[in-house]
Order: C-alpha cells, then structure tokens, then sequence
C-alpha cells in the first residue's frame, strides 16, 4: 500500500468537489492508498518512445454541418429537471 | 430459457404481462429497480392493432438502469439520480423499440455502473440466479439475471471493463461486449468514454446477433459510433484460436480452467486449430485500467453538481457546500473512491507517471494484441478467474474486488469485440462462461462461432 495522509484526502476531496464525512475520510485514506499501490505496478513497465493511445476507434475529424440541432428537447423540459428554478432561470445558492 | 423466437407472433398485451408477473414472482432477487408497465402495455395494444412491426415485435426486454428510457424513472442505481425522469430516450432503446420490442422495466446495477458485483447499488444488491448467497456480478447484474431467470429473452447492458460479460458468466446467459464504437452511447450515462461500450445479454448467440445487427450503426448524437459494418456471418471453418495461458495459470480456479479446457477440447473437435499463446501485458491491464477508467469518470462525473439536475442538498449557504454536499450524498462510496484516484492520477506532479504512463502502457497493450490478431482469428479464455463469489466477500477490499475484472479488462482498453459464453458449471453448480475475443470489427465472427459451439 502506498501512505497517503488525512490531508492528501482532503486535497484530493476539494479537487473532486466531495465534502466527505471524518469517517469517510478515514475509510478512504486505506482504501486508496491500497488502490495506488496495486496501480503502482506500472511503473516498472518500460514505456520509452511509446506514444500514449488516447482513443480506439481510428475515427478522425468528425463533421457535422454547423447547425443547431436540439434533438427534440426544449427550454421548459430542461429546466423543469432543475431541482430548484424561478423565473426561468435555475436557482442556486447566493455566489457573491 | 425461451428465445426471442418464443415471443414472435403472440399476442403482444399476454407477452408483457406474463413477463412483469414473472418480474414480480422473482422479486426476491431484486434485479428489477422499476417496471413500466403501463407504457409497456401501451405498446403492446399498440403493436397487437399492427400500428408498430418489425422483427422484434411485442418482444418484452428489459434495459440496464443508466439508458435512458421512458416508463421509470432512471437512477443509474444511485440517490443521485433517483427519480431522474428522462425527457429523451437512448438511440439503443429507440432501435429495438422502432422494431417492435417492448421495454418491460430497469435492471438494478453498480451505481453509476462501478463495480464488479452490483453490490454497490444505492438500492440493494442483485442476487444470483443460480445461488442466492452469491453476487449477480456486475456491473450489468440485474439485466444477467432477468435473461437468466427467463424474466425476458434479452436485456441490455453497458461493458466498459467487463460489466455485460462477468455478470453473463456468473449467470450463465451470452453477454456480447461489441467492437468500440459500434452501437451509439447517446442516452446512456457516460462512465469512461474511451471504453464505455452498449451490449445485450441473451440466452443464445443467434438471438445476440439479431439485437447487435438491429441496435449497431452510426449515430449522429454520438460522434464515436463507426459507420455500420455489422452484417450477420456464417460460421468459418478451421479458425486459428489462441488459448491465452496467462489466463489459465493457478491462480485460477480449478473448475473454471476445467471448463476452458472442455470448451478448447470441443473447438478442436469441430476442426479449429488452438494454440496456447502468451501474452505478457496482460498482468499489467487491471493497473492501466484502474489509472485511466478513475480519470475518466472524474471528469464524466463533474456534471453531477446538484445544480441543473439529479439531488441537491438541503441546509447549503455557499455553491461550494452545495456541490460538496449534493456529491456526497448522491455518489456511493465507490464512485468517490474511483472520482479521487481520477483526481490524484490527474493531478500535476503525478499526470506523467499514471495517466500518461498508462496510456503508453495501453499502447503495447494493442501492439501485443494486433500482432496476435496477425496469426490468429480468436483469442480465447476465462472470463472471470472464478466463478460468482459470495455476497460480501469482496466488499471490504475494493483491491480485491477489482481483480474479478482482470480478464475483461484487456480487451476493452484495446477497443475489441468481446463475448463471454455458458461453458458449463462449477463442482457446486455455479455457471461459468468463457471469452472470445476478436480483431476490431469481427462481432459478427465471434457470434457465428459461439452459435456454432452450441449445437457442436
């Protein structure tokens, strides 16, 4: 396993926009370090003068005509999935 | 089991409703999170007044909960998305329907389909269809089970690491992982784009071939899909099969290598040629896989923030709580397990030696598998090292856990067709299946093979 400590977590928590419990904080901190070092393996893989496969398909440049297309879904409909709207706009706490 | 051909010509209202009363019969194995029954029987009017036809026609099928389908909410199995009501429907679900086919309900699985056992639903785990104190597999394993239990003749799943073909092993039913981009994503809830793959679950290859062929094609909602080359085949004679020994080492079970072998021992009976072959990298996959799938699905899983859809937070002052919180309560603790290794492996400092390091990795990964692919048509092995473990076994080690997904993994960073397939059964009687892997593009070959192993 490789150590990771509460407050990597907790970075790691912020980056991924996660308010996670003290348990949670805990539970994660072993189950993570356990993931990494299982993952750790890679290293000893040479890779030297690999290029890195970022996608499978061989597809290239994909075109489509520069036009809106809304696939059938309008304003309303969206914006009623919104847990909370007014005036047509979706509610959210108070930002500034 | 019935196939589709069962269902054909029948009245359509009687097929959906002797399936949902089956549902309902097999409750206890909790593989269904919603029926749609009343726009099933809808439909069903529908198609026995001749106002919709095809080949699939009054068919009742059951589709994975992260496609996007009318008649239920869709939850992908999570708070999150619970009582997600979907304004549009997957471009799959939309095919089979054009055909006549009718969705029934929405198969449980790992929320947001991470996991290997479908305990990690929000909602309860799946059990077994032939021993209830084992796991369905995952993580497709409610849409494994209904195919197993005769619910209906095919349910569909989404593979982005074995997720269709390890519950279909563990259940005893064909999963097909179909070549990378062949049936459209739109309308399914993206996990990792680069290996996120629609498939289906059948009780015979001959009725997955006939869902493939109706649900593959191009898109114009998913820009990944490959102009349509899927056209059903008949079976090649004296194929060159490469026994993959890196998966048949001790480490697996004994009853799962027995049965590889009898499968092997009858490939040759019927005239093909097998060969052991090695294939080095493959010890590595899991470690690849487990770099580039977390990054993946951090990114993909951004969009769940609690504010245009899915749970929000109650009690919040501040945005920054309001994501915090709505993500906290909505994700099970897999999918921030694997959203936080997605941060770490994509942090700077660290960019080069994971993600960048498993992405060369998965490079010589397909190198080693296209030089393969030069001599031989198919590779073959177990699909899953053991048979279905026991519920709980696995839950406290998510390590552990992960390495049940070791054979399958290989073939979806490489983008290949993959099927798992019955083989035969543990000492205990627990099914087994086995994998057969193909070069891009060759579903059509692999199915025409395991069709013509079930009559050999």
């Amino acid at each position: 396993m490789t150590d990771i400590s509460r407050d990597d977590v907790q970075h790691l928590a912020q980056l991924s926009s996660l308010a996670l419990s003290d348990q949670e904080i805990d539970d994660l901190r072993i189950d993570i370090g356990n993931i990494l070092g299982y993952i750790n393996q890679l290293s000893e893989l040479d890779t030297t003068g690999v290029e890195p496969t970022y996608q499978v398909s061989g597809l290239e440049n994909v075109w489509r005509e520069d036009k809106i297309d809304d696939y059938g879904l309008g304003r309303d409909e969206l914006l009623a999935l919104a847990p909370e709207s007014a005036n047509g706009q979706i509610k959210v706490p108070k930002v500034l | 089991m019935t196939k589709i051909a069962d269902y054909i010509s029948k009245s359509a209202r009687q097929n959906v409703l002797e399936a949902i009363k089956r549902a309902n019969d097999k409750n206890e194995y909790h593989a269904l999170l919603s029926l749609t029954e009343a726009r099933a029987l809808e439909r069903a009017d529908a198609v026995d007044r001749g106002e919709i036809s095809g080949r699939l026609a009054g068919v009742p099928f059951v589709v994975k909960d992260n496609f996007l389908a009318f008649g239920a909410p869709t939850t992908a199995a999570s708070r999150m998305l619970e009582g997600f009501k979907s304004p549009l429907q997957a471009t799959a679900v939309e095919k089979l329907e054009a055909e006549g086919a009718i969705c029934i309900g929405k198969a449980n699985l790992d929320a947001f389909a991470h996991g290997g056992s479908t305990e990690n639903s929000a909602f309860g785990p799946t059990l077994n269809a032939y021993d209830k104190t084992k796991v369905a597999g995952g993580s497709s394993g409610g849409s494994a089970v209904v195919t197993a239990l005769d619910i209906v003749p095919f349910a569909l799943g989404s593979d982005t690491g074995g997720s269709i073909r390890q519950p279909a092993s563990f259940n005893g039913v064909v999963g097909v992982k179909p070549t990378y981009g062949t049936v459209s994503r739109y309308g399914v809830v993206a996990m990792a784009s680069s290996t996120d793959t629609i498939g289906c679950f059948a009780t015979d290859a001959a009725d997955a071939e006939l869902i493939m062929d109706i649900m593959a094609g191009k898109d114009d909602k998913d820009m990944t899909t490959l102009p349509n080359f899927f056209e059903p085949t008949a079976i090649k004679s004296g194929l060159k099969i490469g026994l993959i020994k890196d998966t048949m080492t001790d480490d697996v079970d004994a009853d799962v290598r027995q049965v590889t072998s009898d499968y092997v021992a009858r490939l040759k009976a019927a005239g093909h040629e097998v060969s052991d072959v090695a294939m080095p990298i493959a010890q590595h996959a899991l470690a690849m896989y487990y770099i580039i799938v977390p990054a993946e699905v951090s990114s993909n899983l951004a969009r769940y923030d609690g504010i245009r859809y899915g749970h929000r937070a109650e009690g919040v002052t501040s945005l920054a709580q309001l994501y915090g919180k709505s993500r906290d309560e909505g994700f099970v603790t897999e999918n921030k397990r694997r959203i936080m290794i997605g941060s770490y492996v994509l942090s700077s400092g660290f960019f080069d030696a994971y993600y960048l390091q498993a992405q060369k990795a998965r490079t010589l990964l397909i190198n080693e598998f296209d030089k393969l692919f030069e001599e031989y048509d198919v590779l073959i092995g177990p699909t899953t090292p053991t048979p279905a473990f026991g519920l709980g076994e696995n839950t406290a080690d998510p390590v552990k856990m992960y390495l049940a997904d070791i054979m399958t993994v290989p073939a979806s960073l490489a983008g290949l067709p993959a099927i798992s397939v019955p083989a035969g059964k543990s000492a205990t009687g627990l099914p087994i299946g086995v994998q057969l892997v193909g070069p891009r593009r060759s579903d059509a070959d692999l199915l025409a093979l395991a069709k013509s192993m079930e009559t050999a």
